[in-house]
């Protein structure tokens, strides 16, 4: 899978939280949560979603790691996630 | 007979608008149960019944505005029998559905006239079937029997009343953008008639949380990501213990007096995506063990957001918590919702410079605040229970 379509599909995760999210008005390198409204609970669906959509564990300690688009990405992959 | 008047939904709602019948006349009800969904300026309510029952009578039309309070239906309670107008031996041609109001059976979808015809003429109807028939208002003549020789059957009748509560039309909740207005309305009224009425006085206090966070950092390393606790549940649970010491937090004040509530109900504000809050109640928060309030938050988040609430989640509300959270300010001074008379808000959870055993140190902390009603309490005991507060989440392996 290429960057974009592991970005898309990272945005698909974020838009079942925040359905207004629009991929192409996202910054990949610019911290997600200044761009989008995502309060604690939504965050914590975000990473949920991130378990059930790309078969991950994140640890609450790398929370911090996921920053922007990109870091998430990276993180992801990272984590061996390849489809 | 017992009269169901629509609930109050919440201080700034005094209407709502009635979406659906969930039941039937006929149907057997338990404490609970969500009978109708009425549409408020906030959201559609799945609305509960707070007793057991047959539903004897719809009263309240699909699609009319109706004030709370108003009697929407008639139950018969356990036991209770029916009154005497209930067709059950009236001859066929006379035959009317028992009851007034949605006309079930009528409905159902019929085979055409001549097969009806024809039908009624031979048609043979079970016992249990017919009882059924007349409890649930369904007209026998126009269903197919699925029994031996054709007969029709006690669920031949249940499915056609089922059919036919589905074909009720179903009024449609309003556009987004009159929500929208509508629960602005709505807002400003209860926030007005909350400044206008109730004398607030407010107080703030910093807690430090490094207990609490390293404990909760602790307990998520072993829990799966689906179960992992916010630090917005052990804020939720210490307060409703603290106002087990301090119950002139915990109630309602209405015609000139206080009435303390029974348990403690924790409103809490939740933020729409589209603009406006909510702030429904968790139910005996205190007495929940925390894994099981973080399981009812998320769901309570997730249907606030998705726009179903249940009538006793919006009424219920005995005090409120609104939570800035970690994207938030340092410290928010609430508005207390009537008839309430006590609001407590956290600020973000950040690290600050912190005075401790005469060092300057960095501390995770919290700004806790009362807006409290100061026709019930006053600053003395508001303080002590920011106290009571601070004191709990120094202790977070007891909430």
């Amino acid at each position: 899978m290429s960057d974009a379509e592991l970005r898309t599909r990272i945005v698909g995760v974020i838009r079942s939280v925040a359905p207004e999210v629009d991929e192409a008005e996202l910054a990949t390198d610019r911290p997600l949560r200044e761009q989008v409204d995502l309060d604690s609970m939504d965050w914590l669906n975000v990473i949920i979603g991130f378990h059930k959509r790309f078969r991950v564990d994140i640890p609450e300690a790398d929370y911090a790691r996921l920053v922007s688009l990109d870091d998430i990405a990276a993180y992801l992959r990272g984590s061996g996630v390849t489809d | 007979m017992i009269d169901f008047k629509l609930p109050s939904l919440g201080a700034d709602m005094d209407e709502g608008k009635l979406l659906q019948w969930n039941v039937v006349p006929g149907q057997a009800v338990k404490k609970g149960d969500i009978v109708a969904v009425v549409d408020t300026s906030k959201a559609a309510v799945d609305v509960e019944i707070w007793c057991d029952g047959v539903v004897h009578e719809l009263i309240a039309p699909v699609g009319e505005t109706i004030p709370v309070g108003t009697v929407i239906a008639r139950l018969l309670a356990p036991g209770e029998a029916a009154p005497a107008v209930v067709a059950q031996r009236v001859p066929k041609a006379a035959r009317k559905p028992a009851v007034a109001a949605p006309t079930p059976g009528a409905a159902a979808a019929a085979p055409s006239a001549a097969a009806h015809a024809s039908a009624s003429a031979r048609q043979r109807v079970l016992p249990a079937a017919r009882k059924r028939a007349a409890e649930l208002g369904v007209d026998l003549a126009p269903l197919t029997g699925s029994g031996a020789d054709g007969a029709v059957t006690r669920e031949d009748v249940e499915r056609a009343a089922q059919t036919a509560s589905q074909a009720l039309p179903a009024a449609e909740p309003p556009a987004a953008t009159d929500r929208q207005a509508q629960m602005r309305r709505a807002i400003a009224a209860a926030m007005s008639r909350s400044k206008r009425e109730i004398p607030h006085y407010y107080l703030a206090e910093t807690v430090p949380m490094r207990s609490a966070l390293a404990w909760l950092a602790k307990a998520n390393a072993e829990r799966p990501v689906t179960e992992r606790l916010l630090p917005a549940v052990l804020l939720i649970k210490a307060v409703a213990i603290a106002v087990r010491d301090y119950p002139e937090m915990n109630g309602f004040y209405a015609d000139g007096a206080f009435r303390p509530g029974a348990a403690a109900h924790v409103g809490v504000a939740i933020a729409l995506r589209q603009g406006g809050l909510i702030a429904p109640a968790l139910h005996d928060a205190g007495d929940k063990p925390l894994p099981e309030l973080m399981r009812e938050l998320a769901d309570l988040v997730r249907r606030c957001r998705a726009g179903s609430l249940r009538s006793s989640e919006m009424s219920a509300p005995t005090i409120t918590i609104t939570n800035l959270g970690d994207q938030g300010s340092d410290s928010v001074h609430g508005v207390i919702y009537p008839p309430q008379v006590a609001l407590v808000g956290f600020g973000r959870i950040a690290e600050r410079p912190f005075a401790e055993n005469g060092q300057v140190v960095a501390l995770p902390t919290v700004v806790a605040s009362l807006a409290a009603d100061h026709r019930v309490s006053d600053g003395h005991r508001g303080a002590l229970f920011l106290a009571r507060l601070r004191a709990l989440l120094q202790q977070p392996e007891t909430l």
